[in-house]
């Protein structure tokens, strides 16, 4: 699809949301995808029909209901795969959300050192290295991590315009580091990372690549073979699918020779009274009774994403943040946290407005229907590192319009006559 | 959502020159909250003399609805018997959680009164509560720290009631 072929308008259609009025009859200006993205009309259709059509349990069930769940359910998977170009289906793991995923990648290689032949145990010595712009669900989880195994949690630090700081790679990529966990995406820089360079330097020294793609998977095309990651984790509910699944892909000889994470129904071969033997993956990670109508509803999302093209999303997301970039940048004040430039940067800006604090500047923002996110963003070491508690943020999407971004403009200088900062 | 129901000007006023800000010497008790959902933050002191809220002194980093309630509750607070203090973070609380229909009273929130609106602003009553929060905190651990000190005093039990249940009969 060409750039002009891009019509906003008609997206917008699919998500009936945006027809919503609000408090003080002000048209909706949804400015908080990153935070959770809209659902079109498609993904709720789909969800609905499987539970009024389709509903059973997956896999377990002897009956029609049954055995259309677990295709639909397998389908999911099938989809998703595709979307993200996995070799193979049996690499896509269903979780709860990108967090469950993250913990289970972190969970099992800190088990991994006491099962089968221990390859890619973490232990004392090892070496963790992530950055100081990672969301908290790829930062706990190495500290747990850590905690667990007595490894060390190292980290890249920031640039003043908050990209990796990559002078010490060498010092902080080493013969030490066992694995190496970033964000493709800064959720609250909005700094798109070189993850596929740092894949190859992670492997250089035999270090696994893990790739937190929360924010890049809905706004990026994703390729996980050509990125050379280990371990892809992502969630449903940023790509316009529901919440209550996450995505958790890995390589597939990575995935056979770890350990389980829970335990329960579905991820086991056999088991009796004194022990049990584990499931081949997927199944070995996805206990008990999965997210089975979020799988569905997932499914959906990317068949939606693929008909527009992730290539005219990801060049709708570009030209919306430049234009974002320039409007705020007249905004008197204003201070951008993060790239001012948009090259290689996501849809997602963080800002300060002198004299107002993020909360304020949200309540009046919301007050106009302008809807964004105040606070730390699940990002507060990315905040120290700049010196600020919290933030305000706009963050956008394939639906987003110029007309949103100045209505925030608006309303960022009637919050600024409110608090009479002029 | 009228935004004036909720800056009232009174909480700008507070907001902009906010009364007995800075951490001062003597104290009992120290705290440092923090609203993990925003990050906002505030470090509390009291100091108590002869059970009366002798000085509350406070560092903060927050919103205007945040740092001003830690300003009107250091007025209510201060200077008064610790169990009329409970009282009025007991209204305080009670305002903010009765969603719009707690009539306050004006004769004990005194300034208080203005954060009526915020219970509409599901969002930002634990911005209103958390200086008042970190004030009963302290002033809790503050009573306990004095009585396991003083030979003479009552259990821990009748000492702590008033602040933890807000028992408004006197210590």
């Amino acid at each position: 699809m060409s750039a002009l072929a891009y019509d906003v308008d008609t997206i917008r259609k699919d998500f009936p949301i945006f027809l919503r009025r609000m408090s003080g009859d002000h048209q909706l200006a949804y400015l908080d995808s990153a935070n959770t993205s809209q659902k079109p009309q498609q993904v709720v259709d789909a969800i609905s029909s499987h539970y009024l059509e389709h509903n059973a349990n997956v896999a377990r069930a002897m009956h029609q209901l049954g055995a259309e769940a677990s295709q639909a359910y397998e389908d999911a998977r099938d989809t998703v795969a595709t979307f993200i170009a996995a070799p193979s289906r049996e690499e896509v793991v269903f979780t709860r959300n990108a967090t469950e995923a993250l913990n289970l990648v972190a969970t099992v290689l800190g088990r991994a050192g006491h099962w089968r032949d221990g390859e890619h145990g973490v232990g004392p010595g090892d070496e963790i290295l992530i950055s100081e712009m990672e969301h908290h669900s790829n930062i706990v989880p190495w500290q747990l991590l850590c905690e667990r195994t007595g490894a060390t949690l190292r980290w890249f630090g920031l640039t003043d315009e908050g990209r990796l700081d990559l002078d010490d790679v060498d010092s902080l990529i080493t013969e030490r580091t066992k694995v190496v966990a970033l964000t493709w995406v800064s959720n609250m820089l909005g700094t798109i990372n070189p993850v596929a360079d740092l894949a190859r330097r992670a492997h250089e020294v035999g270090a696994l690549m893990v790739v937190d793609a929360s924010q890049a998977v809905p706004q990026l095309p994703v390729d996980v073979a050509a990125l050379g990651a280990d371990f892809v984790a992502f969630t449903g509910h940023k790509m316009v699918g529901p919440t209550g699944i996450g995505v958790l892909w890995g390589r597939y000889e990575l995935l056979a020779e770890l350990p389980p994470f829970l335990g329960g129904g579905e991820m086991i071969e056999t088991v009796t009274m004194e022990r049990s033997t584990y499931a081949a993956p997927p199944s070995r990670f996805e206990a008990g009774t999965p997210p089975i109508a979020q799988a569905v509803g997932l499914a959906a999302a990317a068949d939606y994403l693929s008909g527009i093209g992730m290539a005219a999303v990801a060049a709708h997301e570009q030209r919306i943040t430049a234009y974002a970039l320039d409007q705020l940048g007249g905004v008197d004040g204003l201070r951008v946290v993060g790239p001012t430039e948009s090259v290689d940067r996501g849809g997602a800006i963080s800002f300060e407005l002198a004299g107002i604090h993020p909360h304020d500047v949200a309540q009046v923002l919301d007050s106009r229907g302008v809807a964004v996110r105040a606070g730390h963003h699940c990002a507060k070491p990315a905040h120290q590192r700049f010196g600020v508690q919290s933030t305000t943020r706009a963050s956008f999407y394939l639906y987003t319009t110029e007309q949103e971004v100045d209505a925030l403009v608006e309303a960022l200088d009637q919050a600024r006559h409110y608090f009479k900062v002029v | 959502m009228n935004l004036d129901s909720l800056y009232q000007e009174i909480i700008l006023d507070h907001y902009k020159n906010p009364h007995h800000r800075g951490l001062r010497e003597p104290y009992e008790a120290q705290v440092h909250h923090v609203n993990p959902t925003c990050g906002d933050e505030i470090t509390l002191r009291v100091h108590l003399e002869d059970g009366v809220v002798s000085d509350v002194s406070y560092d903060a980093l927050g919103c205007s609805i945040s740092q001003a309630s830690a300003s009107v509750m250091t007025d209510l607070v201060i200077g008064k018997p610790i169990h009329e203090a409970v009282v009025r973070h007991e209204q305080f609380l009670a305002l903010m959680q009765g969603k719009g229909q707690v009539d306050p009273d004006e004769d004990i929130l005194e300034d208080g009164v203005a954060f009526a609106g915020v219970a509409k602003f599901p969002a930002r009553i634990k911005c209103a509560l958390l200086g008042w929060m970190a004030w009963k905190d302290a002033t809790a651990q503050a009573v306990l720290r004095g009585s396991n000190t003083d030979d003479t005093t009552v259990t821990d039990q009748t000492v702590t009631d008033p602040i933890v249940d807000g028992v408004k009969e006197d210590a």
